[in-house]
């Protein structure tokens, strides 16, 4: 009885239907969905800070205003995802406790220092790039409040871009020390870029794809990252750190195989900068405690 | 606790209709309308609109037909089936 009712909903979704909060859906389902939503939301969280440590560090007035709203946009990002993750049944809180102690994930990117006004054009830019392709893939997502929210991310991570490609022209057209900070900034990034949409995994054994709460496999994601960003890159007069990146006849791009372990031993809170962000991100949630007390005592 | 889920209405332009945007936590109304200033229309990408407390909202999904009331809509009239033997009935000169 309920294997039919879960077979169903299966059909149903992959057939592209779309279930509300309210709706029933299969444990399994409601699991998967939950632990994806929930590192998207932590992805957001965490993500801004490494873009937080350069807002006092930035060369203009303007720049320190759009970096500061990109921050703000990203914050909201993980507010408006986390609101998503508790009415499918797991409270903010509780989120928040399991992503402080390292039971949840979130993405590999943010687990790596940032060095150089050059790393925030490059993550503005290129993760942020990265990031709308996987987005772009979730409009069509078979939960439906996940898939609508989705669509004003994904108009705001643009702004993003467009911000991350104005600081990376504004230094490719500088000095050669700014060129020189742009090219190595992007040499340390090309490589969790290349990991960011993930292991190759065959459609058929991935089973975000299966329960269609992802529409594109992770390897169509990264193809098509490199397939508009490459070129992009390589216009401006960058270099990028692979001997073995090219396109071939067919359209599809070779390049050298990422270490999958590392990318594993990083979202597991083992990059080099995971202990750190963990850290602060504990001592913020401590430090704003007493506003919430207060904000909360006074409404009542 | 106090804090509470507000839903948000938004209309885009002036003139189109309101839709669901999103949802949040605030502890009174009061800071409800400033989150969802600075949530949904920081970018001047509203032209209105309405928050409401979750818990004012009465959602309603079964709509059920015990009663056949397909007179009501569209799909309850096959006139093609009828026209098709009005059609064949008048050329045949009945």
């Amino acid at each position: 009885m309920s294997d039919t009712r879960e077979q169903e909903f299966l059909e149903y979704v992959q057939g592209g239907g779309q279930v509300e909060t309210h709706d029933w859906m299969p444990e399994e389902y409601r699991k998967r969905l939950i632990k994806f939503v929930e590192m998207h939301a932590n992805s957001e969280l965490m993500g801004v800070l490494p873009e937080r440590d350069w807002i006092l560090r930035a060369p203009t007035l303007q720049r320190k205003l759009a970096l500061t709203a990109k921050i703000q946009d990203e914050v909201g990002h993980a507010q408006l995802i986390y609101r998503v993750v508790e009415d499918l049944g797991k409270p903010r809180d509780d989120c928040l406790d399991d992503l402080l102690s390292g039971r949840s994930k979130f993405h590999n990117v943010f687990h790596y220092p940032t060095r150089t006004w050059g790393d925030v054009g490059v993550i503005a830019w290129l993760v942020d790039a990265a990031a709308i392709i996987s987005q772009k893939a979730l409009l069509k997502c078979s939960y439906g409040p996940y898939a609508r929210i989705m669509k004003r991310i994904c108009w705001e991570e643009s702004f993003h871009v467009l911000h991350g490609r104005d600081v990376v022209l504004a230094l490719v057209n500088g000095t050669d020390l700014q060129r020189e900070l742009v090219q190595e900034a992007l040499d340390r990034w090309w490589v969790p870029l290349m990991m960011f949409h993930g292991t190759p995994l065959p459609a058929e054994d991935d089973p975000m794809l299966h329960w269609r709460i992802k529409s594109q496999a992770n390897e169509g994601a990264r193809q098509q990252f490199l397939e508009g960003y490459v070129p992009q890159v390589r216009e401006l007069g960058l270099t990028l750190p692979d001997p073995k990146l090219r396109r071939r006849e067919d359209g599809t791009w070779e390049y050298t195989e990422p270490d999958w372990d590392e990318l594993m031993s990083v979202v597991s809170g083992h990059g080099p900068a995971s202990a750190e962000r963990l850290a602060f991100r504990r001592l913020s949630r401590a430090e704003v405690d007493w506003v919430s007390r207060v904000v909360l005592a006074e409404a009542a | 606790m106090p804090d509470r889920i507000y839903e948000v209405f938004r209309m885009e332009r002036k003139g189109q209709p309101l839709q669901h945007a999103g949802s949040f936590h605030a502890p009174d109304d009061r800071f409800a309308e400033a989150y969802a200033r600075e949530f949904y229309a920081r970018r001047h990408e509203s032209a209105a609109l309405w928050v409401v407390p979750r818990s004012a909202v009465t959602t309603i999904e079964d709509f059920g037909d015990e009663l056949d009331t397909s007179y009501r809509r569209v799909d309850g009239y096959s006139l093609k089936v009828r026209l098709r033997e009005a059609r064949r009935r008048v050329a045949e000169g009945g």
